[in-house]
């Protein structure tokens, strides 16, 4: 069944692709809550666009989404979060960004907002910012309990945000992040901005995902405009899609490895990470492959000496690689650290709908490559466990690598000839899309507007780190200091990209 | 067991050093203090600071560490704390909510000290700039001693750029 029939809706906004967006009042956004409760559906994203909430729901076998849209009459709506708690973050970022509040909201504190800004609700109607008040951390009561203040600026070559951590002894008994740091205002830039802007920006959404971000906003595009891509380019963004993954798995597995002092495997995947890198370099002419995917198509095509650096390059990983696990697996130590650390229950990853390593090594086998071209033509599984420590999170980065190379190997040899570049088509007329891409952490929503124009109007923007994020916060509960390190990195959220 | 895993994986990786950025040994000539050169060695530490980066600079000065740019063996190193920097490398368009974590950092740091902004955004805010978020670049919110272009600057750029820096300080 499919979600909108359990939602009474009054009108079927057009256009608005791929998939239906419905007005709802009072009753239908109940409703939608209901299902989200049931356990029907996930959150796919909750954003402001004043005076409009928009509620993107994922069926729970992942067949359908849906957005439903109520209108603020007084600046105000049913609290998602009040009864399904994953909405929380995305209130309170949207009563900063938008000043849409949340009737009944489980928590009236800022998000974004740290109080340094100059003007208040600067997506909606603008006012001069007021004084900020004091932030109130989650009180913590009990004997003998003490307090860690972690950042903004940490001890590594790391992005900043503030971990307030409580503990009894060496044992973590609340962990409590406060995160905007590294809030730009990308989506107030976006407003207005052309689509080349739009994309460079969107690019920059959070760096290490460039291309599953420039690949999600030139589909939200091309679906808006019903823009067909020609199929060498979609091929070409999967080829790109693949090489970021593998960079990204290769510098998180020595990464996590190094944060329990096996040093060794972070310089051992640092190189594999550096030969892809160049690898994408010598394609793609950037080492992150950043501005390389426009809507309409991509920047460069690849040639055949392209082609040769990439089978030298799949050849190599799997000479080395295979090693590496095999070390990994081998290293008793090591496993010590990783096995039963940092459990993410497979509930919460159920609830909050949380994508990417951390939902498939707790038990949700959502990968958003199943929804669009060209993945629908290649063959590739999706590694999924229960076990929800960080060791399974590990091994469901080494098992993305093997069908990231085997995608790479599939891509090329079915590469179509052709065309790599189509101009957007005109509109007449104001229209919106909506694309998920799969990036190395999980899936991530870009949901815009073009005016007649074809300028953007709008844009929304959502990290897969949203759902990830508060799971980090109960996966390090019971655990010690010690292994927040690790617990973190094996989770590698995004500020920039949750900060926006 | 561990030896035969890993025997004869690569051979040498390690490139060598490119030469000192021209241009940033030119933007440095100004800032140089004999006594501060005499002091600090040719070693420096670097202490790196997000000011509200898309995390792409990260991720390029992070390879500086691997193996074929080591940038140890050039008597660089990143340190944990900036009391124990010599040089503050910073990255991304400062935003209003890193503005005073960034003062806070840089005046945490003893002297003598050199400020070195990373990246297009650092400079002026790039992409970002006119954001009601957005402060702008690093040099509006401390003194800079030198910039490394790039969006992001690849190992390259930057292991030229902090060449230059070791040039004329150290």
């Amino acid at each position: 069944m499919a979600l909108l029939d359990s939602i009474t809706h009054r009108r079927t906004v057009k256009p608005h692709r791929p998939w239906p967006r419905v007005d709802v009042g009072a009753n239908g956004w109940t409703q939608a809550i209901d299902l989200l409760t049931q356990g029907r559906c996930t959150l796919l994203g909750l954003w402001g666009d004043a005076p409009m909430v928009h509620m993107a729901l994922l069926a729970s076998d992942f067949r359908d989404i849906a957005v439903v849209s109520y209108a603020c009459e007084d600046g105000s709506y049913p609290s998602v979060a009040a009864r399904h708690p994953p909405a929380g973050k995305l209130e309170r970022a949207m009563r900063d960004l938008h000043g849409l509040d949340a009737v009944d909201s489980p928590d009236n504190r800022t998000w974004l907002d740290l109080g340094f800004w100059s003007v208040r609700t600067p997506l909606g109607k603008r006012g001069k910012a007021a004084k900020p008040k004091p932030y109130q951390f989650l009180p913590v009561e009990g004997e003998g309990l003490h307090q860690i203040p972690v950042g903004p600026v940490h001890a590594g070559i790391i992005e900043p945000g503030h971990f307030r951590f409580t503990c009894n002894g060496e044992h973590v008994v609340r962990l409590e992040q406060r995160l905007g740091y590294v809030h730009k205002g990308i989506e107030g830039l976006m407003q207005g901005a052309s689509l080349d802007k739009a994309a460079k920006l969107a690019a920059r959404t959070s760096g290490d995902s460039t291309v599953a971000y420039s690949f999600a906003f030139a589909q939200a595009v091309e679906t808006a405009t019903q823009t067909a891509v020609p199929p060498r380019a979609t091929y070409l963004r999967a080829l790109m899609a693949e090489l970021e993954r593998l960079a990204n798995h290769f510098g998180d597995i020595g990464a996590i490895c190094n944060d329990a002092s096996f040093a060794i495997m972070l310089a051992q995947c640092g190189i594999l990470r550096e030969r892809t890198l160049r690898a994408a370099e010598a394609c793609f002419g950037h080492r992150l492959m950043m501005d390389a995917i426009m809507p309409g198509g991509v920047a460069h095509d690849l040639t055949a000496d392209g082609i040769a650096t990439l089978h030298a390059l799949l050849t190599e990983v799997r000479r080395v690689f295979p090693r590496l696990v095999e070390l990994y697996d081998s290293t008793t130590s090591l496993q010590d650290r990783t096995v039963t650390t940092g459990i993410v229950k497979p509930d919460y990853v159920r609830q909050w709908g949380t994508g990417g390593y951390v939902g498939r090594a707790s038990g949700r086998g959502f990968d958003a490559r199943r929804l669009y071209a060209p993945y629908d033509s290649l063959s590739f599984d999706v590694p999924v466990r229960e076990d929800g420590d960080v060791n399974a999170r590990i091994w469901i980065r080494i098992r993305e690598v093997e069908q990231s190379l085997t995608l790479i190997e599939q891509i090329v040899g079915a590469l179509p000839a052709g065309e790599i570049q189509t101009p957007i088509k005109t509109i007449a007329k104001s229209c919106e899309g909506m694309a998920l891409a799969e990036a190395f952490r999980g899936d991530v929503l870009v949901w815009l507007r073009l005016g007649a124009e074809g300028n953007v109007e709008r844009c929304h923007l959502r990290d897969a780190s949203w759902f990830q994020w508060p799971l980090l916060e109960t996966a390090i509960e019971g655990n010690i200091v010690a292994d927040f390190p690790l617990c973190n990195k094996s989770f590698n959220c995004s500020y920039s990209g949750h900060d926006i | 067991m561990r030896r035969s895993l890993l025997d004869s994986l690569h051979g040498p990786l390690t490139e060598p050093a490119p030469a000192p950025d021209a241009a940033g040994l030119a933007e440095l000539a100004k800032a140089v203090n004999r006594a501060a050169r005499a002091r600090l060695g040719r070693s420096l530490s670097i202490r790196q600071v997000d000011a509200g980066s898309c995390n792409g600079c990260e991720l390029e000065i992070h390879a500086l560490n691997n193996a074929f740019y080591d940038l140890e063996r050039l008597g660089l190193r990143f340190v944990a704390s900036p009391r124990h920097a010599d040089v503050l490398m910073v990255t991304g368009p400062v935003t209003k909510n890193m503005r005073e974590a960034l003062q806070r950092t840089y005046h945490a740091t003893p002297d003598p000290k050199w400020v070195v902004a990373v990246g297009a955004c650092a400079a002026d805010g790039s992409i970002f700039a006119g954001s009601y978020a957005v402060e702008g670049g690093v040099k509006d919110v401390v003194p800079v001693d030198l910039h490394i272009p790039g969006c992001p600057p690849n190992p390259r750029q930057l292991l030229a750029g902090l060449l230059a820096l070791l040039q004329k300080v150290a």
